[in-house]
């Protein structure tokens, strides 16, 4: 029994991407896994995947049973995806079980009955088709065609028998009522209960969330907790598994210039190549200016740099970047600099994070900008958001990636951002932008505030722009307060008056 | 009186399946006057047929001559829903007899 216990139940990859991270492996092979979630919480999508990918990766055949949708409707729906089901319907590789409600076609019911149709019809598509992999879309369809529910019980607990005897790995699909609540409609978790799999749609904060949740898995190792997903054009279902990001990225210490020879003194000889750093500033700071140096470092070094512009056009780019003497377009030409300008609100963020991560994928960059960050995090939730960060910094961190974040402060003098406060502890460096405020002026001062694995400059050193682009100069002294996020603060310019006064006596 | 053409759908030779054979027999000799064919398919022998007729639940008897088709599904032992499904009963009948004749 122990020996036995010990030894997990083995897992059937299902092709999905990311799904394997969150299960482990897969779905339990040769077993039933219940598949809950409320309408719209996309579980046809997730059943017709399961087959789709079996078929088209791994040729694995399937069969697919319909409760609710006719074939017909299915074959339509799913072409948007790329998957061509008639092909394979031709081809031997998918068969259908159509246990869909006839229009018009009432049936009389005399006495008892069970669904034996239905089994043996399962069981002759199962062997038609040679197939290893079985969806049910969706189990409360049919407890409301037949009022024996005690039948229907009956049955699905013997097809996942007769499933399980034939080698057959298989998903039924189940409505939920609320996303948080019990697991499924009809008691259908209680007979189906070895393995079960929650869809979510959640509306959180006016916007939609899709998560997947591997709810339990009987004798068998899965990650825990909600985990996004988002549904992809040509592709369907694409998890985004954050529990799949190791701490296990090499940390090197080579050093890369940040644009700036001065910047580079300040972080003790430039920024490590493997890390993430985060610009954090009020509006007009000088954060895309910081952006656009970085850029030209990476450019100078023959470095492929990607940048992802959040918050202004290509052209304005383009444009400010000629205005602080450095040539975007020369750049490009040279394919070692790609801008990715998009609205945040175009898309959800899961999308967001996909399109980055295939732009990255394409490009192969050296560098990534992404400026800002802060404008994505107004289209997410805080919990959507700090994922999405996550999300992104390992997957470039696992490509040995150097990125550089900017963040907007709230304020214009002082304070931190959202932004800042969600994932400072996920990056690795971060350098302040402020407004410092003296004799009626407003000057701009520049902080590494925190530089892991390395010595760095403490100063607030004030910095000027000019048509050449930044230029850092002396520390601020005898000013105080700078950092402070109160505005209420002691007003520099009198400590500076105050001190002056006593030096100069 | 035209012929009928019944064509009863079972799944092995269960108990079940054996009711509704019997039950079928004797509702056809009661009422049908020698007027009917009753075909019977073991869907576990021809599984196909089943996928034709997209049966289900088992047993289905289903009418197909004359028309218009009717579904019964279950052992035929409640004869009158048997006489209703195969339109040898009409509603009103079937109500009536269903009410206890109210009006």
């Amino acid at each position: 029994m122990s020996t036995q216990a010990s030894k997990s139940v083995p897992k059937l990859e299902t092709g999905i991407p990311g799904f394997e991270h969150i299960t482990d492996g897969g779905l339990p092979k040769g077993r039933t896994t219940l598949l809950s979630g409320t309408a719209g919480s996309a579980k046809t999508v997730f059943a017709v995947q399961f087959l789709a990918e079996g078929i088209s990766r791994m040729d694995e055949h399937g069969v697919f049973v319909t409760f609710e949708e006719t074939p017909d409707d299915i074959r339509k729906n799913m072409t948007g995806f790329g998957w061509d089901i008639e092909t394979w319907e031709a081809e031997g590789k998918w068969a259908f079980v159509d246990a869909s409600p006839q229009p018009g076609e009432e049936s009389v019911v005399s006495g008892s009955y069970d669904m034996g149709g239905l089994l043996a019809r399962i069981e002759y598509a199962v062997r038609q088709v040679g197939a290893t992999r079985l969806s049910m879309d969706s189990l409360g369809a049919i407890f409301t065609q037949f009022a024996d529910g005690g039948a229907i019980r009956r049955v699905l607990l013997r097809i996942a028998s007769t499933l399980k005897q034939m080698g057959v790995t298989a998903v039924m699909t189940a409505e939920r009522v609320q996303e948080y609540g019990d697991i499924a409609r009809f008691g259908i978790e209680e007979f189906v209960a070895d393995n079960v799999i929650i869809l979510r749609n959640a509306l959180e904060e006016e916007k939609r969330r899709r998560t997947v949740e591997i709810l339990k898995f009987r004798g068998a190792p899965h990650q825990k907790g909600e985990f996004p997903f988002t549904i992809v054009p040509n592709q369907g279902i694409v998890a985004i598994p954050l529990s799949a990001i190791e701490l296990k990225q090499q940390s090197s210490n080579i050093r890369v210039t940040s644009g700036s020879s001065e910047m580079d003194k300040m972080c003790g000889g430039g920024f490590f190549r493997d890390s993430i750093i985060l610009v954090s500033g009020a509006t007009g700071t000088g954060k895309t200016l910081l952006t656009t140096h970085f850029i030209a470092g990476g450019t100078n070094n023959n470095e492929r740099c990607l940048l992802f512009a959040f918050e202004e056009s290509r052209e304005q780019l383009f444009r400010n970047a000629g205005g602080w003497g450095f040539d975007f377009e020369q750049m490009e030409q040279a394919g070692l600099l790609k801008v990715v300008c998009a609205y945040p609100e175009m898309a959800g963020l899961e999308d967001h994070l996909l399109n980055m991560r295939a732009a990255i994928t394409e490009f192969q960059p050296h560098r990534i900008a992404v400026d800002s960050l802060s404008a994505i995090e107004r289209i997410s939730t805080i919990k959507g958001f700090r994922e999405f960060v996550i999300g992104l910094t390992s997957f470039i961190k696992q490509k040995e990636i150097i990125g550089l974040f900017t963040a907007t402060t709230p304020t214009l003098v002082g304070g931190t951002s959202i932004t800042e406060a969600h994932i400072s502890t996920i990056t690795d460096s971060i350098i302040l932008l402020r407004y410092v405020e003296m004799f009626g002026e407003m000057r701009r001062g520049l902080t590494v505030l925190k530089m892991r694995g390395s010595i760095h400059d403490k100063d607030i050193r004030e910095f000027v722009i000019d048509n050449q682009g930044m230029h850092i100069g002396k520390p601020f002294r005898n000013v105080a307060g700078i950092l402070v996020g109160n505005p209420t603060q002691i007003a520099p310019e009198e400590i500076d008056r105050i001190s002056g006064l006593f030096s100069q006596e | 009186m035209p012929e009928y053409l019944l064509k009863l759908y079972i799944t092995g030779q269960t108990n079940r399946s054996k009711r509704a054979i019997a039950n079928l027999r004797q509702i056809c000799e009661q009422t049908l006057q020698g007027q009917y064919r009753i075909v019977i398919i073991d869907i576990q022998e021809q599984p196909q047929l089943a996928e034709d007729e997209r049966i289900l639940a088992t047993p289905t008897l289903i009418k197909e001559l004359p028309e218009p088709i009717r579904r019964i599904i279950g052992d035929l032992s409640d004869t009158e829903q048997v006489l209703f499904g195969l339109d040898l009963k009409t509603d009103t009948e079937f109500i009536n007899n269903h009410t206890g004749g109210e009006s």
